[in-house]
Parts: structure tokens; C-alpha cells; sequence
């Protein structure tokens, strides 16, 4: 009951010396919104890359390994790589025939084109070539119609399938199936339609797409492009096994004698988590140094400031303490001031680091979440507490009839 | 038994080369109901007696009993809850909360004493109509006069019904007819029965008392009871 009465008394002093002094306040508390800023904006962009990162990166699934010319992050010098033969078409029949491991094999190459429907056109749609399997490997889902089947892929048929946005632009109000689209001056009949995919890290469109057997694709869009093996593989505990095999399969089939490096990559999932989680850490470390050393250099200027407060209320503080007030309530009293100070400071920080955040939406994917929100206030709480702390302590300890007696 | 007995008690400051002695070994009496002045001149060491009687200050020697409880080895806590309690502190420079209004003010010992708000502000409401100040409450201590501040502060001396009210030179920053005033609300209050021991240098405000104590270079000079007429 006492606590809660002292606690009330502490905060309304506070507030009231707050109130006093604003501008004093402001000031002082200026570290701190400059820690909160940089904590609270690191936390936000972590968390919306987070965000963004899960959301793309179930796109690529964790069961699939791409067999492709170069590694994702490259870490070997660009004039070693360079000059390595084309992965083929051939390449990835061959290994959906040899291979034990893989559930789905898919020739993947793509190239931006035009796409139009009567007057009607897409500048820069993603016209995708791939194989009957692509479905499969890549974990396409359809709302209308069927994706590309065999015999298509087998014929070089002129048949495609349109992603979520392509199919909303063309297709306001009908269904697209059985019609044709045109890209590059050839015609194409529209068989499926995709469900929407959402973006890939925030930047490239996945439903801005147009997928076409890859045979076709050679005869429209470019005559034996480099692609991509996209494999599923059967069993997700045995990556490390599949990879191997399939490195002896390609090996084989691009003639690489024994001794000589490899001279194409197998890519997966874990490659991009590897490299997002260097990013984060990277972001982290040096937010956080940011962060320390505002929030220390806020903290002495808080701690100054508590200092000059408890001089300024010496003859309050006895005579506080003539009333009856324990030391325990005057330590409160001036813990709670600095804590509200450094608080205001956490508040005006949010405040600041939310409109960047929104500022900087298209840029960057950024996220204020209430785990944020906590994280700023009770590290700006915490500052408070600990740099409050000698202060509030000498106050408590005065003697009354020194205090007193100051004029 | 005696409110409060003081057994040779002494206080001195150690200044470095030299020792201030300001009380030499004191040794008084008062009973429960007492109106009490402390007459002497600057420096003869009436403030020290004084914060030693409101449990600020412990002595560096003796014996100090209150209602019958010995205080002079208590602790930091300890003594802030018999100040609480038992004390009603009335200073010549007021010390009123600037920033907080009258009523604010009264309630501050009660805060310490863990009393419910509302029975706070009822509290508080009783002791400033008591000094006469119902039309005030809502005022700053820069909205009050001198006489009003001291009112103020003697109803926060009374809110918390304490066994003593202690008064260092309560007229002292006060002008003649309001520092009678004052005097009057305390005869006042004698009347009604509090106990009250006021600190002062001059013959007129001792004069007010039933019991005056004069003290000299830290040591009692003399005490009587004076006769009213
Ligand atoms: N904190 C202190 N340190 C050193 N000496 C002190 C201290 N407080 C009081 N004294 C000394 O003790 C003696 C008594 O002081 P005290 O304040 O009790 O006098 P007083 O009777 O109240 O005088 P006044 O009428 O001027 O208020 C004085 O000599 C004073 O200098
Ligand atoms: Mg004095």
C-alpha cells in the first residue's frame, strides 16, 4: 500500500519536474532517441528481411538443388568461371534418366519479352522455358486449367501458362483459357492459369511470368540458352548423398577429368539461408555498436542531468525526508524521473524510426512490430534505471539537516 | 510517563583540527500536552536541540526516549517512520512545495504514511479548514501571503496527528500581526490539547508558551514555568 502510494507520489514528481523542464528534458534525452532510432531501425529492417527472406525463400523449396554454370555467392575469382561450357537441355535429360535420387528434373532458362492479347500489351513479362516436371520442382499450383503436359514439352508445342498477374492484366473479366497470346511474333494458346506467388525478396514478381516448354522456347526466344537443373530430390535427409550423385552424374556427362575442379555449381536453399543470415549479422553488429555507444553517451548525459536535478532539489529532498519519506522513496523518486526521461527519449525514438520505416517501405522491407516496440522501450527504460542510479543513491543517502539547511 | 526525556545528551562536529561542542549534555523532560519555548541566542545550539527532538539528527552521546521508545540508535528507516508518525516539522522559511498546490502539500506526509487517496484528501481538507484556509486549497504557495504559507505548513505539521509539533522560528519570515496570528493558532491548538515546542530567539514568542527553556552554549540555562495572567 505504502509502495504503491510512494510510486504514485514518485511519478507525479517526475512528470511535474519533467514539465518544468522541457526543453532541458528534450535535450538531454536526445541520445537516447538517437539509440532508440538506430536499435529500433535495425530490429525493423532484421525483421521485415525476416519477413520477406521466409516468404521468397519457401518459393525455392528446401527439397530442390539447382545444377547451374555459377555458384549463387561466388567465391571464386570471375575469371576462373567464366569461360565454362552452357549447362543443357541434353545435361538435364541425361540426369533424370541416371539418377536414383531425383523425384522431378526440370530444364529451367528464362529472358524478359513483350507479351501481348489483341491491342493489348505486357512490356518485360518473365517468359519462363521449362518442362513438363517444372510444376513439380517448383511447387507451381494452378486456379484454371493444367500445366504443361509431356507431349507438349516433347512437340515444342505453342502452348503457355500465364502467372496470377499476367492472366488479371489480359484477363480482366473472362477466363484466359483457349485463348491466345502473342510473344515475339509467335502465337500461343493459354492453358493454365497460376495461383499468386507473391514476390521474390521483395523485388522480382513472381506472378509477372509466362511459362512455355522449353523446346518452344528455343525456337521463339533464344536457340539452346544456358538453363538451370531444377531437381527434386526424393528424400530431404539425404541432400548431402543426392548432391553427391548428381556431381558424379554431371561430371561424367561434361567430361571433367579426375583432379580437375568441377566446373559448374550445385546451388540449394541453404546457400541463400547462409547468405541472409551473414547480412543479418552484419546489420546487427553494427546497429548494435551504433545503438551501445548512443545509448552510453545518452546515459552520461542522463546521468549528468539527475545529478543537477538532485542539487537543484536538496532543500526538497529534506524536506521530504523531514515528512517521513524513506530512502527507498527518494531513490524511487529520481529512478522514475530518469526512466520517464529516457523513456520520453524511447517514445520520440519510435516515433522517428516508424516514419523512416514507412519512409524507406520501397526500399528496403521494414517492419515495426510490437517486438520491436518492446525491445526499444524497455532498453530506453533499462538506460534510464542504470544512469539514474548514482544519482537517485546520493539523494537517498543525504542527511536531512544538511539538506535543510541549503538555501 | 514523559513524552519525551532526554538523558545528557550531547552533539559535536568534528571540524578537521577543532570540535564544535553545540550541546554539552542535556537533560530535559516534556509531558504529553506541553507548550514549550526554546529561547536562546544564535548559535547556543536551539536548532541542533531541535533536529535532535524531530529523530533528524541522532546525538553523538545519551539517551533520547519518545513515548517511551528509545530512538537514539535507530536507523535511516527507522527514524524517517517516527518523524512520520510522531513529528510536525513548522520551519521559518515554510518549505511548501512550490510547484504543488496547498491541498498537495498537506497531503505529502500522508503519501509517506501509505494512506488511501481518498481518505488523503479528506484528511488534508480537515486540517486546512482547521487553520483556516477552506477558500485556499487549490492555491500555489506563490498565490499565498507569508501568514497563509505558514498555515499551510502548520496544517501539514497537524495532518498526520503527530505527538509533536515542532517549530524553528516560525515567525521568523513573518511580519508582526501575522506572526501573532500564527502564535494565536497555536495557543489554539495548546488549547485543544497537542503537545508543542517552539524554537525561537525572541523574549515576545517565548513569551506565548506555558514553559520556557533557555538555552546557553549547548547547555540548559534555565526553565520555568510562566504564569499567565
Ligand atoms: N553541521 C554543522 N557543522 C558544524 N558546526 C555546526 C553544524 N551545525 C551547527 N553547528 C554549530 O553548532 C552550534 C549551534 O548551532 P545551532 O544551529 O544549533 O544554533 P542556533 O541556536 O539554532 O542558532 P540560530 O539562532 O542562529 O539559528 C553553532 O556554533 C554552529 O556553528
Ligand atoms: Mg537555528
Amino acid at each position: 500500500m505504502r509502495l504503491i502510494a510512494e510510486l504514485f507520489e514518485g511519478l507525479w514528481i517526475a512528470l511535474d519536474a519533467i514539465r518544468a523542464n522541457k526543453l532541458r528534458s528534450a535535450l538531454t534525452t536526445l541520445g537516447i532517441v538517437v539509440g532508440i532510432v538506430t536499435v529500433s531501425l535495425m530490429a525493423a529492417a532484421i525483421d521485415g528481411l525476416n519477413q520477406a527472406f521466409i516468404k521468397s525463400i519457401s518459393a525455392i523449396g528446401a527439397d530442390v538443388v539447382f545444377i547451374e554454370k555459377f555458384p549463387w555467392f561466388n567465391e571464386e575469382p570471375w575469371w576462373k568461371v567464366r569461360n565454362r561450357n552452357d549447362i543443357t537441355q541434353a545435361h538435364a535429360r541425361a540426369l533424370a534418366k541416371q539418377s536414383q535420387h531425383a523425384e522431378a528434373v526440370a530444364a529451367v532458362t528464362f529472358s524478359r519479352r513483350a507479351v501481348r492479347y489483341g491491342d493489348a500489351i505486357a512490356t518485360s513479362v518473365t517468359i519462363v522455358g521449362t518442362t513438363e516436371q517444372g510444376a513439380i520442382v517448383d511447387g507451381l499450383n494452378l486456379t484454371e486449367g493444367r500445366f504443361l503436359a509431356a507431349a507438349e514439352v516433347e512437340g515444342a508445342r505453342p502452348v503457355c501458362v500465364l502467372g496470377a498477374d499476367v492472366a488479371a492484366n489480359f484477363f480482366p473479366y473472362e477466363s484466359p483459357l483457349g485463348k491466345r497470346v502473342r510473344i515475339s511474333d509467335s502465337t500461343f494458346e493459354v492453358v493454365g492459369v497460376l495461383t499468386r506467388r507473391g514476390t521474390f525478396l521483395a523485388m522480382e514478381s513472381l506472378d509477372n511470368q509466362v511459362f512455355i516448354p522449353i523446346t518452344r522456347f528455343n525456337q521463339v526466344v533464344s536457340w539452346r540458352p544456358n538453363v538451370t537443373i531444377r531437381v527434386k530430390v526424393k528424400d530431404m535427409k539425404k541432400i548431402p548423398e543426392a548432391r553427391e550423385e548428381f556431381r558424379g552424374i554431371m561430371r561424367k556427362l561434361r567430361n571433367v577429368a579426375p583432379g580437375d575442379a568441377d566446373d559448374f555449381a550445385i546451388n540449394e536453399q541453404q546457400a541463400f539461408i547462409n547468405m541472409f543470415h551473414r547480412v543479418g549479422g552484419v546489420i546487427a553488429a553494427v546497429g548494435l555498436f551504433i545503438t551501445g555507444l548512443s545509448l552510453f553517451v545518452g546515459g552520461i548525459g542522463i546521468m549528468n542531468i539527475m545529478f543537477v536535478s538532485v542539487a537543484e532539489r536538496t532543500k526538497e529532498i529534506g524536506l521530504r525526508k523531514a515528512l517521513g519519506a524513506k530512502p527507498r522513496a527518494i531513490l524511487l523518486q529520481f529512478l522514475l524521473e530518469a526512466a520517464l526521461i529516457c523513456l520520453l527519449g524511447g517514445l520520440i525514438g519510435l516515433g522517428l524510426a516508424w516514419g523512416a520505416a514507412a519512409g524507406a517501405a520501397s526500399v528496403l522491407p521494414m517492419r515495426i512490430s510490437p517486438m520491436v516496440v518492446g525491445l526499444a522501450l524497455g532498453v530506453s527504460l533499462v538506460t534510464g534505471v542504470i544512469a539514474g542510479f548514482l544519482p537517485a543513491w546520493r539523494a537517498a543517502k543525504m542527511d536531512p539537516v544538511e539538506a535543510l539547511r541549503v538555501e | 510517563m514523559s513524552l519525551i526525556r532526554l538523558t545528557d545528551i550531547t552533539r559535536h562536529y568534528d571540524m578537521g583540527a577543532e570540535t564544535v561542542h553545540a550541546l554539552r549534555g542535556v537533560s530535559l523532560s516534556i509531558d504529553r500536552g506541553e507548550y514549550v519555548a526554546l529561547m536562546g541566542p544564535s548559535g547556543s545550539g536551539k536548532s541542533t536541540m531541535m533536529n535532535m527532538l524531530g529523530c533528524l539528527d541522532t546525538p553523538s552521546s545519551g539517551r533520547y526516549e519518545l513515548n517511551g521508545t528509545d530512538v537514539s540508535e535507530m536507523d535511516d528507516n527507522e527514524l524517517a517512520e517516527v518523524r512520520n508518525r510522531e513529528i510536525g516539522f513548522i520551519f521559518q522559511s515554510f518549505n511548501l512545495l512550490p510547484r504543488a498546490t496547498a491541498l498537495r502539500n498537506v497531503e505529502l506526509p500522508m503519501v509517506y504514511a501509505g494512506v488511501p487517496a481518498d481518505e488523503r484528501h479528506e484528511r488534508a481538507m480537515a486540517a486546512l479548514t482547521q487553520v483556516g484556509l477552506a477558500e485556499r486549497v487549490g492555491h500555489k504557495p506563490n498565490e499565498l501571503s507569508g501568514g497563509q504559507r505558514q498555515r499551510v505548513a502548520v496544517a501539514r505539521a497537524l495532518v498526520n496527528k503527530p505527538s509533536i509539533l515542532l517549530a524553528d522560528e516560525p515567525t521568523g519570515n513573518l511580519d508582526s500581526k501575522t506572526g501573532k496570528e500564527i502564535l494565536a493558532l497555536f495557543n489554539e491548538l495548546s488549547a485543544k490539547g497537542n503537545t508543542i515546542i517552539v524554537v525561537t530567539h525572541e523574549e515576545a514568542v517565548a513569551r506565548h508558551a506555558r514553559r520556557m527553556v533557555r538555552i546557553l552554549d549547548g547547555l540548559i540555562a534555565s526553565d520555568e514555568v510562566l504564569v499567565k495572567d
